[in-house]
């Protein structure tokens, strides 16, 4: 394994420091029907996603229930088969390992599932449960093992004597800290968590999600975080990915997205978030209807159907990944002038911005520099590291331009929406009066690019 | 040995369950002989409002569960009104009575074993009458229960019957509080709530079975079903839990819009923080059974008082507010069969001091309307008096 590893280091530098990396994804699952069962189509539940992962960080997939993001999850752990598409763990294509090998790597990529009363096994012990798997892989020297497993159980917070215990004995946020135990004995560097918190209350949320990021910070883990609470996901991720009908939407680090969501889909998502505050002015972006079937996605842009800025160029091409700032990636038209880039690209880029607010907020702005891109201006990492009182004045100046920024799109739409009316009339008015006569030039070309 | 002194603490012989179970039989049977009367005159129940302006009023509710393993206290003295037009918003964890107190009120329990023990629920009638839903017996409830009290449930997968379609489990309702309207009639009226609804083709939904929709579209029927004959109270329980947010933004707003066209008033019971902040006038925070806190929304938001409220607030995470760890209140929720004589929230409670070892504190008053149950607040209400 060792060896396999630094070959693939040797070909490429950068592959050997990402963790993972998925590249055009695609999970079809194929409906069949008839006495014969043919397949007569196929749900469509990821299709085409593309990411890259490093170590220690925590990306989070968000979106309404079915869009694929439990599915992209399975996929990416091999629980599910591909259709298309390559997962790299650690530069190696887990697709194409033999049965031996996909054992060996294993251990190192784990899953935490949604419902903590339905993935334990009633009938085995809780020490049984969390001492199988690394038992089966010989992670520890039998003569240490207990004191392994009592020591993996202390750090998710449960105690040594609950070892003899039964699942139906704990509460549902010990029995999710047993989940988490039974992942981590494992030793992974991967931990694909499924909606981990949605099936707790409040306070017992809080006791996982702080559990989480703190055995991220002992052990350098690294999430795949699944989820679609918004508040959740702001406080523990690093990168987001917004998902809607099995593509990735818009993906950006946290910061980006929160401040500026770009996607009309994200912004509808981000402003259906209640907030706990009376005063707060709602300014609410409410979407018509419901998610379309994954089996018969529409044609174009899949979100045309309840975008508020639908154009007609949504309604037939699909959106290529518009690179609007520095690693924030959005699919969609709106953006049309931005650079086209690569999703993986696009991943590159969004890491080394994350190195930046990262860096930028430890306030260390030489080495800032030196990882920011040429575009990046020293005024910019200066303004991202003033002291404390200033960073949030500056904060608010972000916030400002953002806001002014999205007006002047706002308008900017406005005005293409106004145009595209006039255009419609005057087609309409063409067809209405059904002669072959004289056209105006522009209406003609108009309809034309209409069609 | 450790582990069998463990099991001696929980452990239970047949006989003393025997012996709890036919004690709960002699109980649970004279409240089942009150509850099964029939033709009661409507005098026994009849009741005034204390405020007119109420459309409901619950004062010191007590609803218990005689289990075989003790008695289950899920509802310990609550109190609170719903004055008309305006939501009450009902916050606490699962296992603290919220919806048993909705379910009380609704006369909805899980008999034999859970019963109104004691307490009052008025309800207003036409007239400046009332009724008293803890005195009402089941054949007087059945023709109040969807018609002037409704309820939305929580879980819009499970509640709608499967095998009927939309359009007959609507019908049912509209046609049983009506019955002098026609078939037609009625057909009518339900295609127009699902229309309320925002349901676009309701021509078509009529005619369809609960599995052909989405969630959010069953908890837009689960809402026209509860509306159907324009209830003075709206009872919704945990109404966009299982929904995602978007698809919770609109429930939520057809809701709010409803509220006001057919002039009722909505207790709303969720743990979601947020959406009470967007959508209550009135706050009661409970827990363990108590009310621990209320008040209306701006007073427990700007300034929330009781250690628990403060916990639940804190353990929230808020977009756009940064925090380096979650609060999380330490300890768990007592045992609900042995629940200690003080605070209930006392071993939790990180300002707890001299008096909170005495019994549980009363409500003190903090303004006209924010009261709360705990005793560091007891000096300031002294002072002020």
């Amino acid at each position: 394994m060792a060896n396999h590893k630094t070959s693939n280091a040797s070909q490429t530098t950068r592959e050997a420091q990402e963790l993972l990396s998925v590249r055009h994804l695609k999970t079809y699952f194929p409906i069949k029907s008839g006495v014969l069962q043919r397949v007569t189509g196929y749900v469509k539940a990821v299709d085409d996603i593309s990411f890259k992962l490093y170590p220690g960080q925590t990306m989070s997939l968000v979106g309404e229930s079915g869009c694929g993001k439990t599915t992209a999850g399975r996929t990416i752990l091999r629980l599910t088969p591909k259709s298309a598409g390559d997962v790299l763990f650690e530069g190696k294509d887990i697709y194409q390992l033999d049965a031996q090998e996909l054992r060996a790597l294993r251990p190192q990529m784990q899953l935490i599932f949604q419902d903590p009363y339905s993935s334990l096994s009633p009938r085995m012990p809780v020490g049984e449960i969390i001492a199988e798997a690394p038992r089966q892989h010989h992670i520890v020297p039998k003569a240490q093992f207990d004191a392994y497993i009592d020591k993996i159980m202390k750090d998710c917070g449960l105690q040594p004597y609950h070892r003899d215990r039964y699942p139906h004995e704990f509460s549902g946020g010990q029995r999710q800290r047993i989940c988490i135990a039974r992942a981590l004995a494992l030793n992974p560097k991967f931990i694909v968590c499924d909606e981990p918190v949605s099936a707790l209350d409040v306070s017992i949320q809080a006791q996982i999600i702080n559990l989480l990021m703190d055995l991220q910070a002992q052990y350098n883990l690294t999430y795949l975080f699944i989820s679609h609470d918004l508040s959740v996901v702001e406080h523990i991720s690093d990168l987001i990915g917004v998902m809607y009908l099995g593509d990735l939407v818009e993906r950006g680090t946290k910061k980006e997205v929160f401040a500026r969501p770009l996607h009309p889909y994200t912004q509808a998502l981000f402003s259906a978030i209640p907030v706990p505050d009376p005063d707060y002015k709602m300014n609410r972006i409410i979407l018509e209807g419901s998610i379309p079937s994954p089996a018969n996605p529409p044609a174009g842009c899949k979100f045309h159907t309840r975008c508020r800025y639908c154009m007609a160029i949504c309604k037939q091409q699909v959106p290529p990944s518009y690179e609007v700032e520095p690693g924030h990636v959005v699919n969609c038209h709106l953006y049309a002038g931005s650079p086209v880039v690569d999703d993986l690209v696009g991943s590159d880029d969004m890491e080394q911005q994350l190195t930046r607010e990262k860096l930028a907020a430890s306030g260390d702005i030489a080495a800032g520099a030196a990882t920011a891109r040429g575009q990046l201006s020293a005024e910019e990492i200066v303004s991202e590291t003033l002291k404390e009182e200033a960073r949030a004045d500056s904060q608010g100046a972000v916030l400002d331009r953002g806001r002014k920024w999205m007006q002047e799109r706002e308008q900017q739409l406005e005005r293409m929406q106004a145009d595209r009316r006039q255009v419609e009339t005057a087609a309409a008015a063409l067809q209405d009066e059904a002669a072959p006569a004289v056209r105006p030039d522009d209406s003609s070309k108009t309809e034309e690019s209409l069609k | 040995m450790a582990r069998k002194s463990q099991k001696s603490a929980n452990y239970l012989s047949a006989r003393t369950i025997r012996r709890t179970a036919k004690e709960n039989r002699r109980i649970t049977r004279q409240f089942e002989q009150k509850l099964n009367r029939k033709h009661v005159a409507p005098s026994e129940y009849a009741t005034t409002m204390k405020d007119p302006a109420n459309v409901l009023e619950v004062e010191d509710l007590k609803t218990y569960f005689f289990t075989d393993a003790g008695t289950v206290k899920a509802v310990d003295g609550v109190s609170f009104t719903v004055p008309r037009g305006k939501t009450i918003g009902l916050v606490g964890e699962s296992g603290c009575g919220k919806s048993v107190t909705s379910l009380s009120i609704m006369q909805l329990l899980q008999r034999p074993q859970g019963q109104i023990v004691s307490g009052a629920i008025r309800l207003t009638q036409d007239q400046g009458q009332a009724v008293d839903i803890t005195q009402m017996p089941i054949s007087a409830m059945e023709k109040i229960r969807g018609k002037d009290i409704s309820m939305i449930f929580q879980e819009p997968m499970t509640s709608l019957n499967p095998v009927f379609k939309i359009g007959s489990q609507l019908d049912e309702v509209i046609g049983l509080h009506n019955p002098d309207m026609s078939r037609e009639a009625v057909k009518e009226r339900t295609i127009e709530m699902l229309e309320l609804v925002s349901i676009a083709n309701s021509r078509a939904v009529y005619d369809m079975y609960p599995h052909q929709l989405s969630g959010g579209m069953r908890q837009r029927v689960m809402i026209a079903i509860a509306l159907a004959c324009s209830p003075k109270v709206i009872i919704a329980d945990e109404p966009t839990t299982a929904l995602d947010v978007t698809i919770q933004a609109q429930i939520l707003d057809i809701l709010r819009r409803l509220k006001d066209q057919i002039n009722s008033s909505i207790v709303l019971i969720t743990h979601d923080l947020g959406v009470i902040a967007e959508m209550a006038d009135e706050v009661v925070v409970m827990y363990a059974g108590r009310i621990v806190e209320k008040g209306t929304v701006e007073e427990i938001f700007k300034h929330p008082s009781h250690p628990y409220t403060l916990g639940l607030m804190a353990s929230k995470p808020v977009v756009s507010r940064h925090v380096e760890r979650l609060y999380s209140i330490p300890g768990n929720v007592p045992n609900p069969i042995e629940m200690p004589d003080y605070c209930y929230f006392r071993d939790r409670c990180d300002r707890a001091f001299a008096p909170c070892f005495g019994e549980y504190p009363p409500m003190i008053s903090l303004s006209p309307t924010h009261k709360v149950a705990c005793y560091c607040y007891q000096q300031s209400a002294d002072t002020k008096e």
